[in-house]
């Protein structure tokens, strides 16, 4: 699914101040029927993220969380069945996932002895059960079951999904038979830096030269791929030589503009390889 | 010095004569076959008399050459520097000093013009050229403010041969390099006093007023005044010779005088015999030639040559110079000679005053060249007498030659030679451009964690390597941008990654890394293939050379045209070499600069000294060809390299001692030298040159001893070590007499290239001009052949046109000029060539092992010695590559089955010692007294794994047609070789290697042990039938995770499930955790812990059902199905823990308590049945329930609770048959029922 950047950009206007629920994202799917499901997730998530990464700060100046502590108390007072904490959220338009952790922290610095420990916060989040006030752990179940963006469920599918791909690619390339080495047979051998795959032959898609293979299940807009470019891609490409970077759910395709310098985008598994050939006259 | 021109052109002393004469200053040996040795007892007396003068022969006759066709050549393109001008000062010749010329100069123009400058002088370019020395000074001074190219080269600016010791300052030779910016002693025209009493220091740039003058067009200087790549503009260097003749004369020409003076006292001797006819030269309407191309050239015809004989004469007494390696630049001589080839027109020569004209025929009182007719004749002559240089040029620079109409019409014959020799060569020149960036591989044998001192140091280094890369490609795109400036756009970004390279082995990692960047990018001729040395060639290259081939062409032609700067461009650092300065320049990091030096340092020595195969002169079949092929290739990467790394290691090691301050002189000077001298050179270059010469591989050590030398500053050819080299090299230069019959000593294009590389050495601002011209010859060449190998590199035919033109891209200035000539074009950038490439590439083949002795040592050798080199090669690379890879097969097999012996010890001890598994390095300790003694077989299994493979890789790689016994004894000596390396290796090191394997073994296997022991329990994988069709595990956790937010809420009314929707869940649930194709650890604890929430929903009756409008709930039959298929999965699927402890959590117990009415059943029925599938123990369950009583509850909800606890203990503990349980239920639901 390549888009252009203005379609692009047609779907993320429609994604401003949208909170990250199961309603949400139904209502974009209908807005978008043309586009793939998981496509128009990720830029939704993508995008919500990006928007939280701006507003974050204003969330946390102790303020904030005290005023925010204050109303989920008050709330709970009243009716601790009500989903107090997840309508607190979406009400200052702040992911659930994110105002739970918030609140939880909040709530164990007031009841325990010692600061919590990030460990045992994210102890918590997973499994709400150890939370020692019933009604918190209710909330904030509430709060990781309808967050689609943020909580640890989403990142245990997205890790998931990210992993699924990788398993998809492999098996592609072992069906062309093509032969790899994968990253821990890569981090066993000592590489600081390791792609999903590193072909032992490198072939050619579309006239370029490809050493390695990375898979990522997500859609490459703008500012994910340049701090993938800055991260990965090109610590890549000084190590192993140009390679192949597959956005399984799509890309702005702008941004598949370093085909010559050794940066190869697809959308999918590239179907016209060029393999070395040994029986050149 | 005009008297032995004088007494030659009049037939008194033979050309023969004169060129013994001159030599005999220089070398004793004899003369070329150019000249005849008839010494005849009167000329030697006539010669002898002038015997102080010898010296200036030389320095005298160039700068006469160039000053006779300066209105020919006026301001053509690049024009070749003069030669040190001592005497160059011509009586009689137009514009000249003595007689009446020179009032009729200075009529002409005007004192008061003098001091002008390039921008208000337009119209000094009018034959004003010739006038005065001062413009040259200006222009030296200007040089220094520029640079060369921005490297700070002081002192580039303006100089050229400048006169070699001349008698009046014979004190000044080496100790006194010209201070060109010192406004003193080189005084801009015009603000000096006339005449010699005006300064109370001669300055050594003193004498030869002609000569200064004459440089101003000289291409050379006005390039190290400009930018290398730009074709510098004619215009400046012209138009600042504005100085009439008489009035630029500087101050200290006594010799000048004195010459002049000999001369008179000679020409009256002789009375004017013959009349002279008068100059032909037709009175030209436009006195400005220029280039313009608008003008018709000036047809050339034989018959118009105005006194052959004396043209001839000086033809042959510069040809003898020139074949003697008299002249410091065989190809600006060359140069010089095409351009009067191809000079257009002549200048009018408005003062061709009759006085001089008359009855001087043969005397150098009239111009040499009057005429373009004369110009042309001349350079023929030349020609013909070089006609061996020629044929090798390459193939367009021949064809242009032969092609020349000029040349046809002046000798038949020449061209005739030289079309042959277009035909018969083979000398393309590919001028295709390298390719952009590639990256340095990353290496695991020296770049992983194990090289680094710590962690830190290690992901520090990750770091700089793409930052490295990083601001290379920010180069890439920015640098040709105008405007951008490196320093300001990367060098903050440099210095902050340089400081983070803290520890001293973080610079050495670095260094590696810039090192092998830099000879990947500049280096590699191949251009894609891009290979770095040692490294497998890249794809492209293997995919055919012949489709590379043509894309190269069609590269080439596409190519912009840029000129190479002239005929002796300065030291530059074209293309990414100019990434790689700049790099240096702005990080200014002294470690990296040490850490540079070391390492450039250690690979010149390692090449430099690379064994490379040796020509074999018997070896003369048509394989040979073949092979020389491969040897040319390789001895090209290895100079490329070696020319690389010199450059950027004198870059380095000079770059503190450079500066934009002019060369320091007297006592300064001294007090520098003292302490100079005290500095250990950087690289014994000295005695690397010295073993060089011995060894006959001045081929492959002097040029790239030329490129270190170039960056030298002006204090190091002063210094005693340096000027030892100098020496050297000056005499290797004198012995390299082209038309000698060496070629055992020395092929043709190897000294070509020698000649080429040092000739430019000679132009080097930094390098004094006299240094050439020295007094003390070198009196017999070389005394190698003491210590010589019979065939030294120096006789192998391992230089070729590509390589030549590649090492010396101003030699295609000469093909410029040609084509300039056939296109009439003016262009300013005409160039042709840019940067030559080889067409193909290869790496460095292996280095030869270490020669075993004895006997047997020898018999190989012998053995190898009436053998094609490429056997040997063969031999070497199959012990090399067997040897390493025996090493490698031993660490897969024997290391890596002991390594599983000590994962299955450490099992052992881990269980017998309990949870804890005692002390790592105890452990460690305990296995490797164990283990390591085995490693002794490893020899043993590397012999038997050498004398398995060697022997088919030596017939692979052999011709089929090798005879069985060369065969087989190349194939023992292969297996003998490759057991040697691999045993070597593994005796040292094979109990280090065990060691460090079980080690990391031992470290991984207490990590495992560690966390997650469950998670690492045994797993199994789909079945083998399974065509991995199951959905996705992210799916389903996103669809039970849909679900269970649809239970806790909110929802709007029209949401909820159907009991399908479950039952098909749960089965695609069953579906994927059979396939555990792409289920992954995480994921399947995700599904685990959501599989124990949804049962709990379940349980509570929380799940809102879409179906029949009034049926909002599950019926419970369903529910009970649901759960059973839950319990189904837990028992049978899931192969990781399922937390089903948290099913009796207070959280899910408590969401019964919102249900109403409570119904706790499904609880029941849930617990009976997870301890009768044994998922859960009896006493496990009655703990959980025992918990949570203790928490807080609703009065009544404890109460049922408590209830539910009994009936649940009062359950008879064996399991019973279904049928009862279903039995029990139902009873047991009224119980409950009918409590609430």
């Amino acid at each position: 699914m390549i888009l252009t950047k203005a379609q692009y950009e047609e779907i993320a206007q429609c994604l401003v101040s949208v909170p990250p629920t199961r309603q949400s994202l139904r209502k974009l799917k209908q807005r978008f029927p043309s586009q793939s499901q998981a496509t128009l997730l990720s830029i939704f998530s993508q995008e919500y993220q990006k928007h939280i990464k701006r507003t974050h700060g204003k969330h946390h100046t102790s303020e904030a969380i005290e005023s925010y502590y204050q109303r989920y108390l008050n709330g709970v007072v009243k009716n601790g069945a009500a989903p107090v904490l997840l309508d607190l959220a979406n009400e200052v338009d702040y992911a659930p996932s994110l105002m739970a952790r918030l609140i939880l922290e909040r709530f164990l610095q007031e009841h325990e002895e010692t600061a919590p420990s990030k460990s045992v916060i994210n102890s918590m989040l997973r499994d709400p059960s150890q939370i020692p006030d019933g009604v918190l752990a209710n909330q904030v179940y509430q709060c990781i079951v309808n967050d689609c963006c943020y909580g640890p469920l989403v990142d245990c599918i997205k890790h998931a999904i990210g992993h699924e791909h990788e398993v998809l690619l492999r098996d592609l390339l072992l069906e062309k038979n093509l032969s790899f080495l994968d990253e821990d047979q890569l981090r066993a051998k000592g590489y600081d830096k390791t792609p999903d795959f590193i072909l032992q032959v490198p072939v050619a898609v579309e006239g370029h030269i490809i050493h390695w293979i990375e898979s990522k299940a997500s859609f490459g807009d703008e500012c994910s791929h340049h701090a993938y470019l800055h991260d990965q891609f090109w610590s890549y490409w000084n190590r192993f030589g140009p390679g192949l970077v597959i956005y399984w759910y799509g890309f702005i395709q702008e941004l598949d503009c370093n085909r010559e310098r050794g940066i190869l985008l697809k959308a999918c598994f590239p179907t016209n390889i060029v393999t070395l050939c040994h029986s050149i006259a | 010095m005009a008297a032995v021109l004088e007494s030659l052109l009049r037939e008194e002393v033979s050309v023969a004569a004169v060129v013994r004469w001159i030599a005999r200053s220089t070398r004793g040996s004899e003369v070329t076959a150019l000249t005849r040795p008839q010494d005849n007892p009167g000329e030697a007396a006539a010669l002898s008399s002038l015997r102080p003068l010898r010296k200036e022969f030389v320095p005298f006759l160039l700068n006469f050459l160039r000053e006779q066709s300066s209105r020919v050549l006026p301001q053509g393109p690049p024009t070749p520097a003069k030669a040190p001008g001592a005497s160059a000062a011509l009586p009689g010749r137009p514009g000249g000093p003595s007689r009446g010329s020179r009032g009729a100069r200075s009529q002409l123009f005007p004192p008061t013009e003098a001091p002008s400058t390039a921008a208000e002088a337009p119209l000094a370019r009018r034959g004003g050229r010739r006038r005065g020395p001062g413009p040259a000074r200006e222009r030296g001074g200007r040089g220094l403010e520029e640079g060369v190219s921005g490297e700070n080269l002081p002192g580039a600016g303006g100089r050229r041969l400048r006169g070699s010791g001349s008698p009046s300052r014979p004190s000044l030779t080496l100790s006194d390099p010209p201070n060109l910016s010192n406004l003193e002693e080189f005084p801009p025209v015009g603000s000096v006093p006339p005449g010699p009493t005006g300064r109370t220091k001669p300055s050594r740039r003193i004498n030869p007023t002609p000569v200064s003058e004459e440089r101003s067009l000289s291409k050379p200087k006005t390039c190290f005044t400009s930018p290398p790549i730009n074709c510098v503009p004619n215009s400046q260097p012209s138009a600042l010779d504005t100085s009439p003749w008489g009035l630029g004369l500087p101050p200290g020409c006594r010799s000048l005088q004195e010459e002049r003076e000999m001369l008179r006292k000679e020409r009256s001797k002789q009375l004017q015999q013959s009349p002279t006819p008068t100059c032909p030269t037709p009175e030209l309407g436009s006195p400005l030639p220029s280039r313009a191309g608008s003008l018709t050239d000036e047809p050339a015809d034989p018959a118009r040559v105005s006194s052959r004989q004396r043209l001839e004469l000086v033809a042959l007494v510069y040809s003898s110079c020139i074949a003697e390696n008299l002249v410091p630049n065989l190809f600006l001589e060359l140069f010089f000679v095409f351009q009067l080839l191809t000079a257009r027109r002549m200048v009018t020569a408005k003062n061709s005053d009759p006085e001089l004209s008359p009855g001087v025929l043969d005397s150098l009182e009239s111009p040499l060249f009057q005429s373009i007719h004369d110009c042309v004749f001349f350079a023929v002559q030349v020609l013909e007498c070089h006609f061996q240089v020629l044929s090798n040029l390459d193939k367009g620079t021949l064809k242009l030659l032969a092609e020349n109409e000029r040349l046809l019409c002046f000798s038949p014959a020449l061209q005739g030679r030289l079309r042959a020799a277009y035909e018969g060569s083979v000398a393309k020149v590919s001028l295709a451009m390298p390719p952009s960036a590639q990256a340095v591989s990353f290496q695991p044998e020296t770049d992983n964690r194990a090289n680094f001192s710590s962690d830190r140091a290690f992901h520090t280094f990750k770091k700089q390597r793409d930052v490295f890369y990083e601001v290379l490609r920010e180069w890439e795109d920015h640098h040709e941008e105008p405007g951008w400036d490196f320093e300001k756009g990367l060098g903050s970004r440099i210095r902050a990654m340089m400081g983070q390279l803290s520890a001293a082995c973080s610079h050495s990692h670095f260094v590696r890394l810039f090192q092998k960047q830099l000879l990947q990018m500049c280096q590699s001729p191949g251009g894609a293939g891009g290979t770095v040395l040692g490294e497998a060639p890249d794809v492209l290259s293997m995919l055919g050379a012949d489709k590379l081939g043509r894309l190269w062409r069609l590269q080439e032609r596409l190519m912009a045209p840029q000129s190479s700067g002239g005929p002796c461009p300065p030291p530059t650092f074209p293309g990414c070499q100019g990434f790689f300065r700049d790099f240096i320049l702005s990080a200014s990091s002294f470690q990296f600069n040490q850490h540079l030096m070391d390492s450039l340092s250690l690979k010149i020595r390692e090449l430099n000294g690379l064994a490379l195969p040796q020509h074999e002169p018997s070896d003369e079949d048509g394989e040979s060809d073949v092979d020389w092929q491969g040897e040319r290739r390789q001895f090209a990467v290895v100079l490329l390299s070696l020319r690389l790394l010199a450059k950027f290691l004198g870059f380095v090691a000079f770059l503190p001692y450079r500066g934009p301050e002019p060369p320091p002189t007297g006592e300064l000077q001294d007090s520098i030298l003292a302490l100079r001298s005290q500095v250990p050179p950087v690289l014994d270059v000295r005695t690397l040159l010295q073993r060089g010469l011995q060894a006959r591989r001045a081929v492959l050590t002097v040029p790239w001893l030329v490129e270190f030398l170039s960056f030298a500053d002006h204090v190091v050819p002063l210094l005693d070590y340096y000027r030892d080299i100098f020496i050297l090299l000056l005499r290797l230069h004198r012995s390299l007499v082209l038309s000698q019959e060496s070629e055992a000593k020395m092929c043709f294009l190897n000294k070509l290239l020698l000649l080429a590389v040092l000739g430019w050495l000679f132009q080097i601002p930094t390098v004094p001009e006299d240094l050439f011209f020295l007094e003390e010859g070198p009196s017999d060449a070389f005394e190698v052949d003491t210590v010589a190998p019979e065939h030294g590199l120096d006789a192998a035919p391992v230089v070729d046109q590509q390589l030549l033109y590649t090492c010396c891209p101003y030699i295609g200035e000469l093909r410029k000029l040609l084509a300039l000539w056939v296109s009439g074009s003016t262009g300013r950038s005409g160039g042709f060539m840019r940067k030559i490439t080889p067409t193909t590439t290869t790496g460095l083949g292996a280095q030869p092992s270490g020669t075993s002795q004895g006997l047997q040592a020898r018999l190989a050798h012998a053995f190898f010695h009436n053998q094609p080199p490429s056997l040997r090669r063969t031999v070497e690379f199959v012990a090399e590559r067997i040897g390493s890879n025996c090493v490698k097969h031993i660490k897969a097999t024997l290391v890596a089955d002991l390594v599983r012996q000590a994962e299955s010890l450490l099992q052992e001890q881990l269980v017998t010692q309990g949870e804890e598994g005692g002390d790592p390095a105890q452990l460690l300790e305990i296995l490797c007294s164990q283990l390591c003694p085995h490693g002794a077989q490893a020899l043993a299994l590397g012999r038997e794994f050498c004398q398995r493979k060697s022997p088919g890789a030596v017939r692979a790689l052999l011709p089929e047609e090798t005879p069985a016994a060369v065969l087989s004894s190349a194939e023992n000596i292969a297996v003998g070789l490759a057991t040697e390396k691999a045993c070597a290796w593994l005796s040292a090191n094979i109990t280090a290697l065990i060691r460090r394997e079980v080690k990391a073994a031992v470290s991984r296997t207490l990590r495992a042990q560690g966390p997650e022991p469950a998670a690492r329990g045994e797993r199994r994988g789909c079945s083998r039938a399974c065509e991995h069709h199951a959905p996705l595990p992210s799916h389903l956790i996103s669809e039970i995770k849909d679900v269970l937010s649809l239970a806790v809420g909110p929802r709007d009314p029209d949401e909820g499930v159907s009991p399908e929707h479950l039952e098909q869940l749960l089965g695609q649930l069953g579906q994927t955790l059979r396939c555990r194709q792409f289920l992954c650890p995480p994921a399947e604890q995700h599904l685990a812990k959501c599989s124990v929430d949804l049962a709990s929903l379940l349980v509570a009756d929380q799940i809102p059902i879409l179906g029949p409008p009034a049926q909002y709930r599950l019926e419970r039959g369903q529910a009970r199905r649901l759960l059973h298929m839950l319990l189904s999965l837990w028992k049978e699927d899931f192969q990781g823990p399922v937390p089903l402890q948290l099913l009796l959590s207070p959280r899910n117990v408590g969401l019964l308590a919102d249900t109403r009415p409570r119904e706790w059943d499904l609880l029941l029925f849930l617990l009976r049945e997870l301890v009768e599938k044994g998922l859960m123990g009896r006493m496990e369950i009655e703990a959980c329930l025992g918990s949570l009583h203790q928490a807080q509850w609703p009065g009544d909800f404890a109460e049922e609770l408590a209830t539910l606890s009994n009936l649940f203990l009062a359950e008879p503990h064996l399991p019973e048959p279904q049928l009862r349980t279903c039995e029990l239920v139902q009873p047991n639901r009224g119980t409950v029922l009918a409590q609430s």
